[in-house]
């Protein structure tokens, strides 16, 4: 209602001026009477100061007749601040009105406090796009009244337009804007954010304003200091502009230093990231503050390390005191950490403390950063407190920045891992499951563990082995390595060697009818003397093979009783003390009782040597011992060697002997020099093992030849043979030896196998 | 006391063959089923829905002849599989077809899973063996056309490559290629001068799988040893070990970071799956549920990280689905 009335006002004004005289006068009285009605200037719409405006400018081109005395004025400072200022100014180049004039209703405009009015209106108004400018040009006119006022009169302005009392007025009034705002809008920061990124503007480069601004913060009364501090702090992007802006102000004002060291660190903890650094760099970045800033981190550990605090206060308010902890660290410099070393030391204690006994992890693993920081700080060369927690601190990353927790990989907690043991293949358990294994089993992890496992099956189950040893014998011999299993060879012929000793005679003749027989390559043949050898061995050697292993147990050993008083332990003590003060005379080993049975080789020599030593003169398709294959040949007579030496004291020696004797006649030109050697052994292993009668006896002519050859040519072993021979005969008659039952383990014979 | 390891969430049968490779794709927006493709010693890849735990579609492509390797391009409806065949095939799957659009022959027989990165909107790198015996062959696709051939210098006996994965840092930085060869050592490429930076012996016995987080610049790779290799790349590009890790039994079929970097799962030939925590490489858990060999280990893409789920493809022909750290 009133609003159309102004407007109405206002269009018969604009036709009323052109007239001039008495109705102009009218025209104008109705249209502030309008403007009183319609609430004063500060309550236009839009619509209406654009009304306004347009009315104004007609106004100050209106000729003199319509602008009645005293009237027109009042309608420049009524009406609303910003459009009258800006067309008072404009008017001053006017020809129409002098400027006189015109720089009267300005000082009016200032006396009347209509500045306040202006800044207050600017202030209200929202942010537009495209105001920018408008805003720019009226600042500028703000800033620069006093030029434009004193260029017009050539410098017969009014005191007020002088500088230095027009900006103490200027500062004065945007106190009084300042005020207003606090006082009626608090809590909007809006208004403070058109006016801080404006003040820091134009104290970015003059120190003039920023005295203003300093003065302005520091007129600011108590009950507003807070908003107007925190609207700073939040609104500025650094903390150097925050310094520029407020100055020493904390020192100054003990309101706002209230606010910044304990309400906003302490007793809020709803601001930003942002706003803690730009809060605490300002604290920091004067020396005068400093101070503070070490007083401010002094009660913010003390909040810290406070149990009842870090009980019962939220965790984001734990948050916010340490990150600003860890801001405050960081500006500390190394003379400042020496003097308050001892109190961040003791803080630090009790903060772990009571945050570690906290049954928040989130609040546990702050005090972790926390005191990691404090004591990285505190101790630039000892030992630094170290738990295995990371952080990151993202604090230039705007209003979202907050602390980002990566953990090690503690927070994930592992699994029951007790079960994972190496896998076992269940190898089989019966010997005919081991065949069916062997012989069509495509799983080759069960194929292995059988390879694996068969030795042990067998020596464990010599009955059940007895029923199929040829049949197995037969497999094993065939046995190839389907897949790769570390040490194969040496399983495949443990497990052949256990299958002969356990059932010796059938094997044996299995084994040695097969090294004659056709389709067998060389290394099967060989194969099949080791395993006969080394079978010859076990045999002949008591059953120590297994047994004995489990003679490794640890002898008992007196422990010395440590102030132990027990009567218990008195005879050992006894004993103990008699053993040290005992001298024993005698000296070396106690006697290794040896362990005795009987040779099971005994019964089966025959069957390992007869068979071998018969066909070796038969050349079979495949296989031609006297031709090219010589070396199975060296091969064959070392073996021959070997079961030589290990018959000793069997009851087979001496036909065995004879055999051999014959056998080394035969080949005694042979080309090969492992075959030679080969005889050589032969025959000193038979000097050991057949007994000097049966030699001297049964076997005088072989022998005598055999010296013969021996002494035919002195080269390399033969003389050390011979003499080795002639000595052996000749204490063979001497002495009758008791021989050993067995023989020595190594047998010297052996040196070439 | 640690709590025992959690059983399968469910257990995908009916593949009737070994499972070699497995790839989610549950990245989807509702109404879009998530998906887990399986391809098979069988020939078969098996789209099994995973709502209701069925086959929605089984493909055939590879002439009955193993299929070793399975990835989307960007959603569920383009795939590309590699075969035993020697071709390597890409699929349309859209609208319900089940057609193979195009296809790559390859010329060598290895065992080498190819590699796949997307390096713009529609535009793939390919690595796969190549069939010089050591090479690798970098492809983009769809056009086919040959980016390089990446060959050791000669008399570096590397062997053929065993795996292989294509990375770059972020998009638009150029991709680098690591790849594990047959005599244990891992060697970085670089795709535009087709030269090894950096060579680093990991094993003594060929590299079975390797994965690499590019944000950590952090790598792991196992062999048929009983070791698990982690190593480093340094901002001069040289590979470094970082540590090795002592397995219970020995041989790695696979290896899979997830994609949020913290947890890695391994497939043993020793019938577990083994899960660690990437940072350190901290034992978590060790899932023994398969009866065979697992040949396969992959993470779901599911927006929401509670529903994230592992899945391990084996030889006794069944895929086991876990949902494991799925809180962190």
């Amino acid at each position: 209602m009133a609003a159309a009335g102004l407007e109405r006002a206002l269009r018969e004004a604009a036709l009323g001026l052109e007239r001039a005289g008495e109705e102009a006068a009218a025209a104008l009285g109705a249209v502030r009477a309008a403007l009183a009605a319609a609430g004063g200037a500060a309550a236009l719409g839009k619509r209406e100061r654009e009304l306004f405006d347009a009315f104004l400018r007609s106004l100050a081109g209106a000729p003199r007749a319509a602008r009645p005395e005293g009237v027109w004025q009042r309608c420049f400072l009524e009406g609303p601040p910003v459009p009258a200022f800006c067309v008072l100014l404009e008017t001053l180049g006017c020809p129409r009105l002098y400027p006189r004039e015109v720089v009267e209703v300005l000082e009016q405009f200032l006396q009347e406090g209509r500045m306040s009015a202006l800044l207050w209106e600017v202030c209200q108004q929202p942010v537009q796009v495209g105001s920018q400018e408008l805003q720019e040009a009226l600042l500028n006119r703000i800033v620069c009244l006093p030029n434009h006022v004193s260029n017009k009169l050539e410098g017969k302005n009014p005191p007020v337009f002088f500088p230095q009392n027009y900006f103490p007025f200027l500062g004065g009034t945007i106190i009084q804007v300042l005020q207003k705002i606090s006082d009626s809008l608090r809590g909007k920061i809006e208004i403070l954010g058109i006016l801080v990124p404006s003040l820091m503007e134009l104290t970015k480069s003059d120190c003039i304003w920023q005295r203003i601004c300093w003065r302005l913060v520091e007129y600011v009364p108590d009950r507003w200091m807070e908003a107007v501090v925190l609207g700073f702090v939040q609104q500025t992007p650094g903390a150097d502009v925050l310094s520029r802006l407020l100055g020493n102000l904390v020192v100054k004002s003990m309101k706002a230093q209230f606010v910044v060291t304990q309400k906003m660190l302490l007793l809020q903890y709803g601001h930003t990231t942002a706003v803690l650094q730009n809060l605490l760099g300002y604290l920091a970045l004067d020396s005068l503050r400093r101070a503070l800033l070490i007083k401010a981190l002094q009660e913010l550990l003390e909040t810290w390390s406070s149990s009842s605090a870090v009980r019962h206060s939220p965790p984001e308010q734990q948050q916010y005191i340490s990150k600003a902890i860890l801001i405050c660290l960081s500006h500390l410099k190394e003379t400042e950490i020496e003097s308050c070393r001892q109190e961040l030391l003791t803080s630090m204690m009790e903060g772990v403390k009571c945050h570690l006994d906290s049954s928040l992890p989130q609040i546990r693993h702050l005090g972790m950063i926390v005191a990691e920081s404090i004591s990285a700080k505190i101790n630039t060369d000892g030992p630094v407190l170290k738990f295995q927690v990371k952080v990151t601190m993202k604090f230039m990353s705007g209003t979202n920045s907050c602390l980002h927790f990566s953990y090690s990989d503690d927070d994930l907690i592992p699994y029951d891992m007790s079960e994972d043991k190496e896998v076992k293949i269940k190898a089989p358990v019966y010997i005919r499951d081991c065949i069916e294994v062997l012989t069509g089993c495509e799983d080759m992890d069960k194929w292995e563990a059988t390879v694996k496992a068969l030795e042990s099956l067998v020596r464990k189950n010599p009955e059940a082995t007895r029923e199929v040893s040829v049949e197995l014998a037969k497999i094993l011999l065939h046995l190839e390595e389907k897949t790769y299993i570390e040490g194969f060879v040496e399983l495949r012929q443990r497990a052949q060697v256990a299958v002969l000793t356990t059932d010796p005679i059938p094997v044996a003749k299995y084994l040695t009818s097969q090294f004659y027989s056709l389709n067998y390559s060389l290394h099967q043949r060989m194969d099949i003397l080791d395993v006969l050898v080394l079978s010859a061995q076990e045999l002949s050697y008591p059953k120590s093979h297994w047994k004995t292993k489990h003679s490794g147990a640890p002898k008992p050993c007196i422990q010395l009783p440590h102030g132990s008083d027990s009567s218990k332990d008195w005879r050992r003590i006894v004993d103990e003390r008699i053993k040290n003060k005992t001298r024993r005379f005698a000296t070396g080993h106690s006697q290794v009782e040896l362990a005795s049975g009987p040779n099971e080789f005994n019964s089966v020599a025959g069957h390992f040597f007869f068979p071998l030593i018969q066909h070796f003169d038969r050349p079979l398709t495949t296989f031609d011992l006297l031709g090219e294959d010589h070396f199975v040949l060296g091969r064959l007579v070392h073996a021959l060697a070997v079961l030589m030496y290990l018959a000793v004291n069997t009851v087979a020696v001496a036909a065995m002997g004879k055999a051999l004797l014959e056998f080394v006649w035969a080949l005694r030109f042979h080309t090969d020099s492992y075959v030679r050697q080969g005889l050589l052994c032969c025959i000193s292993s038979l000097l050991f093992s057949v007994p000097a009668e049966c030699l001297l006896e049964d076997m005088t002519e072989e022998l005598l030849e055999t010296q013969s050859w021996l002494g035919g040519k002195r080269r390399g072993a033969r003389p050390h043979l011979l003499l080795l021979m002639e000595r052996t005969a000749y204490e063979r008659q001497q002495i009758t030896v008791l021989c050993p039952e067995h023989p020595p383990s190594t047998p010297a014979a052996c040196g070439f196998w | 006391m640690a709590l025992p390891p959690p059983d399968p969430q469910f257990v995908l049968r009916g593949t009737s063959a070994a499972v070699h490779t497995l790839h989610f794709s549950c990245g989807g927006q509702e109404p879009d089923v998530p998906v887990l493709f399986s391809g098979s010693e069988n020939g078969l890849i098996h789209v099994w829905n995973l709502k209701t735990h069925r086959v929605d579609t089984a493909l055939d492509g590879h002439g009955r002849k193993s299929v070793y390797c399975v990835e989307t391009m960007g959603g569920k409806n383009r795939l590309l599989s590699q075969g035993r065949d020697q071709r390597i095939c890409l699929w349309d799957l859209a609208e319900g077809r089940t057609a193979v659009m195009d296809s790559v022959f390859m010329e060598n027989v290895g065992f080498c899973r190819c590699s796949l990165l997307m390096v713009a909107q529609g535009r793939w790198l390919m690595a796969m063996a190549a069939k010089a015996l050591e090479e690798v062959q970098v492809l983009e696709l769809p056009s086919k056309t040959s980016v390089c051939t990446l060959k050791p210098e000669a008399g570096a006996k590397l062997g053929m490559p065993m795996c292989l994965k294509l990375w770059q840092l972020s998009g638009g930085s150029q991709p680098l290629l690591l790849a594990g060869y047959e005599d244990g050592s891992v060697v970085l490429w670089n795709l535009s001068m087709g030269k090894a930076l950096s060579q680093l012996a990991c094993h003594q016995e060929p590299v079975m799988s390797l994965d690499f987080d590019s944000e950590k610049a952090k790598g792991i790779s196992g062999s048929s040893e009983k070791v698990l290799s982690i190593w480093s790349l340094n901002e001069q590009q040289n590979l470094q070990v970082y540590k090795t890790h002592n397995l219970v039994n020995a041989g790695i079929s696979d290896i899979t970071i997830r994609p949020d970097k913290k947890i890695v799962a391994t497939a043993g030939w020793d019938h577990r799956i083994r899960i660690f925590g990437w940072k350190k490489l901290k034992p978590l858990a060790v899932l023994d549920y398969h009866t065979a060999t697992v040949h396969c280990v992959s993470f779901s893409n599911h927006k929401n990280p509670r529903e994230r789920l592992l899945a391990a493809g084996s030889k006794d022909h069944r895929i086991s689905i876990w949902s494991i750290y799925t809180q962190t």
